[in-house]
């Protein structure tokens, strides 16, 4: 069966950019989790989430991002989102998760937060 | 207009859903963002359905229905097993700043459900458990 979900991280010194390709639900949030709860991503400032090849986003996705935020927070690596599609942007929007994780446009302005 | 499919209790089975109810709209000529919202509307009770009401047991199977009738859109998920699943017809506000403390990955699915839908339902029917949900569409 074909994964509807591909991660493929990007690491630079400072910064890990994961690029999230296919759909994110219940059956393919644990491969992004699995990426998210690698000890070495702690050694990051930055860790950058590509979303333009995202296509789609439900809780057990949201979930994953939730689960992992605080920790990222107490070893000071910032979580940013960018090129987020609108409608994956909705979904973030309707439970008011907009407000509390850092979307941004462009891969540019990601970098510069 | 109508369309029903059934599936197997099978979380690889969820992209065969939105896949279906994502057709089923567009050939009707809804919005992205519209088709998104309720695609992930049925996800969502679909999901709960097979990991929590049947433990992702592939020999039971779901049957699920759309409706358009004009802007009325109504969907009905039937569970074919045999244990009851009524969660609550309120959805309590998830209190994200506590998940977000607690890590918790749970708990968002009804509430994103609840403000998609105009309407939510579960009632028991034969002995099996339904989920109406209705929205219309403008």
């Amino acid at each position: 069966m074909e994964p509807i979900m591909k991660v493929t991280a990007q690491p630079t010194d400072t910064t890990l950019t994961l690029i999230l390709d296919g759909e994110l639900d219940a059956s393919s949030a644990v491969v992004l989790d699995t990426e998210l709860n690698k000890p070495e991503l702690l050694k990051y400032k930055k860790v950058l989430i590509d979303c333009q090849r995202l296509s789609y986003i439900s809780s057990a996705g949201l979930g994953v991002f939730i689960s992992h935020l605080q920790r990222l927070q107490d070893s000071n690596v910032k979580l940013v989102f960018y090129n987020m599609q609108e409608k994956v942007f909705n979904v973030f929007e309707i439970l008011g998760l907009d407000s509390l994780m850092t979307i941004v446009p462009t891969e540019q302005e990601a970098q510069a937060v | 207009m109508q369309d029903r499919i059934r599936i197997s209790c099978s979380r690889h089975n969820l992209q065969q859903v939105r896949d279906f109810v994502r057709s089923f709209l567009l050939a009707a000529n809804r919005s992205e963002l519209i088709v998104n919202q309720v695609v992930l509307a049925v996800d969502e009770v679909v999901a709960n359905f097979i990991i929590h009401a049947n433990g992702e047991d592939t020999t039971q199977f779901l049957d699920l229905l759309l409706v358009l009738a004009g802007q009325q859109l109504d969907i009905e998920i039937e569970d074919n097993g045999a244990t009851l699943f009524l969660p609550p017809g309120k959805v309590a506000t998830p209190d994200l700043r506590a998940y977000i403390q607690q890590g918790r990955k749970g708990g968002m699915g009804m509430a994103l459900v609840s403000r998609i839908m105009d309407r939510v339902e579960f009632f028991e029917r034969n002995s099996h458990t339904v989920c109406h949900l209705s929205k219309e569409l403008l």
